[in-house]
């Protein structure tokens, strides 16, 4: 557990050296601290976004996640550290941060009879410079629901027209949150597309998720944030090799199985038997080391049961070296 | 980066927002049957029931000369002006804070304050309408005149506007959801109405309930009215209780009202 922790120490205090190597940071977080009474939502968060890039905010559920990325959009008062958006303080310049910063808020909705065509051609005349809406529309699959009214709409329908209207006003950074919860998966890969497609025009992008799937598909880099604060900031590649680092397999060997062929094996960490069923946790390619043991010994993996980390253990894991670290 | 900068080009911007917000929330009130049912139909019909109703057509001694159905008008006006005030308005505004329209509206250029203009404008324009409309039934088809003393009728009629709109704004803002909204229009609406004469013309009550009555921000409006309904100024504490209700309740809906 040392390595990694010493890892994202290293990690962290790099980060923002390398970002600022030639490009244009668009968002500076410094020491952001914010309270709600004697709760405190976020204790110490820094990180920089550089132009064109999406940046993800990942981070377990009540991490701070939501409530960093509002200070940003100046929905919240910081209560102590710096954020800087395009050069303006959210707070301040909070008029002229919203025709450059569109937002897509969680659980917002729209008044129930308002129609799809209405609620963009509405959104659109309160910004400068506008984008065109139909063709947002167009791409995002609701042309045929123009005439719709909100409360008929699906919930991927609604999540889609929220992200129509955060882009609406052709900004500079889009800050997506929660982007494609509630969404099917074929929606889901579609938003993605969509999402890369307006970063290729340039437009910035803060995507807060809880989905590793989706850090790793769109993200440049992740800052991952734990109990207010930033864990490791790093590309969504290095962080998948710290997420594989544990691999639970579950399955029932058709003939007895020593421990020592399993333990043998670098990958693997443990090996326990429940019944007459094994688990074993590993680390690397352990799914692939433990079937090529099996079958050298004749023996077939029966009921095999493979559960990959996800974000939420990569969490424990990740916040577990960080308070080793600290030590 | 300039910040903010008022250029007359911005300014025009946030006076379109506001244009296309308001004609927006219109067609939005225009699409529920019930809000035009009963701000609109209701009060409107009730003037004809009463109107077709023989005895009301009588003038009465008590009354100074007025008929029952002239009586009625101002609380017919009254009693649109709560279903608007007290119901509707209140029951949209707690509706968007509650569903998080107007904390998405904060992360435009418009903000939230332009949709709770937009609903002020379209309640007081529909208000005015009606009042127009009500008036206009009544003469076309009851033969009931207009008001002897327009200019002290306008008066009463926009200070009753006021305190009935302030009452809601109230409401709207301490109601934190819609349900809540909606109770806190009846708790007014009911009391208010019957202190109003909605139920039993306030002339007909009992004198310790008058004295009441009058304390009250539509009694006094419905005593206002009756004044001007004979060409006379109504009494002053009659104008200054209208006026420190709208004031007072108005004060307190703009400490009190929240965003989010």
């Amino acid at each position: 557990m040392g390595g990694p922790g010493l890892a994202a120490g290293a990690m962290r205090a790099a980060a923002p050296e390398r970002d600022a190597r030639g490009m244009t940071a668009v968002i500076e977080v410094r020491g952001l601290r914010k309270e709600y009474g004697d709760t405190v939502a976020v204790e110490d968060v820094s990180f920089t976004v550089a132009e064109g890039e999406i940046f993800g905010i990942l981070g377990p559920n009540g991490a701070g996640k939501t409530t960093t990325v509002e200070c940003v959009e100046g929905m919240r008062k910081p209560d102590g550290g710096e954020i800087s958006v395009l050069g303006l303080d959210p707070v301040r310049d909070h008029a002229e941060l919203t025709q450059l910063l569109g937002v897509q808020l969680q659980e917002s909705q729209l008044p129930a009879r308002l129609r799809v065509a209405e609620a963009l051609d509405l959104y659109s005349s309160f910004y400068r410079e506008p984008a065109d809406w139909r063709p947002l529309l167009e791409v995002l699959g609701l042309t045929e629901k123009s005439n719709t009214a909100y409360k008929k709409l699906s919930g991927g329908q609604k999540q889609r027209l929220s992200i129509a209207l955060a882009l609406v006003g052709n900004p500079r950074i889009a800050v997506l949150d929660e982007l494609t919860t509630g969404l099917d998966p074929q929606a889901r890969r579609d938003t993605w597309e969509l999402i890369e497609g307006v970063r290729d025009r340039g437009v910035t992008i803060v995507l807060v998720s809880h989905f590793m799937e989706e850090a790793e598909r769109l993200c440049d880099r992740v800052a991952l944030i734990d109990k207010g604060r930033v864990v490791v900031t790093d590309t969504p590649a290095a962080l998948a090799e710290r997420v594989e680092v544990t691999a639970r397999i579950q399955f029932r060997p058709s003939a007895p199985v020593s421990d020592t062929l399993l333990t043998a094996l670098p990958e693997v960490t443990s090996v326990i038997h429940r019944g007459d069923g094994v688990v074993v946790t590993g680390t690397g390619n352990v799914l692939n080391a433990v079937i090529s043991v099996l079958a050298r010994n004749q023996i077939v993996a029966e009921q095999l049961r493979v559960d990959q980390t996800n974000l939420e253990d990569a969490f424990l894991e990740l916040t577990g070296s960080h308070a080793k670290e600290e030590q | 980066m300039s910040v903010a900068t008022e250029t007359p080009s911005t300014q025009g911007r946030q006076r379109t927002a506001l244009a296309r917000l308001t004609i927006t929330e219109l067609r939005l009130a225009l699409r529920e049957p019930m809000l035009v049912f009963w701000t609109i139909a209701f009060p409107l019909v009730l003037l004809v029931i009463f109107g077709l109703i023989p005895a009301f057509k009588q003038t009465h001694a008590g009354y100074q000369g007025l008929s029952v159905l002239e009586v009625y008008v101002p609380i017919l006006i009254l009693l649109m002006l709560g279903l608007s005030s007290f119901y509707m308005m209140p029951t949209t505004l707690a509706t968007y804070r509650q569903q998080g329209i107007l904390r998405r509206l904060r992360t435009t250029p418009a903000g939230p304050a332009r949709v709770l203009a937009a609903q002020l404008l379209i309640t007081l324009a529909s208000e005015i309408i009606m009042v127009a409309a009500i008036l206009l039934l009544g003469r076309l088809a009851f033969a009931i005149p207009f008001p002897p003393a327009p200019g002290i009728w306008v008066i009463v009629a926009l200070l009753a506007l006021a305190v009935t709109l302030s009452l809601g704004l109230f409401v709207a803002a301490v109601a934190p959801s819609p349900g809540v909204a909606y109770a806190g229009g009846a708790i007014l609406f009911y009391p208010l109405m019957f202190f109003a004469g909605l139920y039993v013309p306030i002339q007909s009550l009992p004198a310790a309930l008058q004295h009441i009555s009058h304390a009250t921000p539509l009694g006094a409006a419905d005593e206002a009215f009756q004044s001007a309904a004979l060409g006379h100024w109504p009494s002053a504490l009659a104008l200054v209780t209208m006026a420190a209700y709208a004031v007072g309740f108005a004060v307190a809906a703009a400490r009190l009202f929240r965003w989010e």
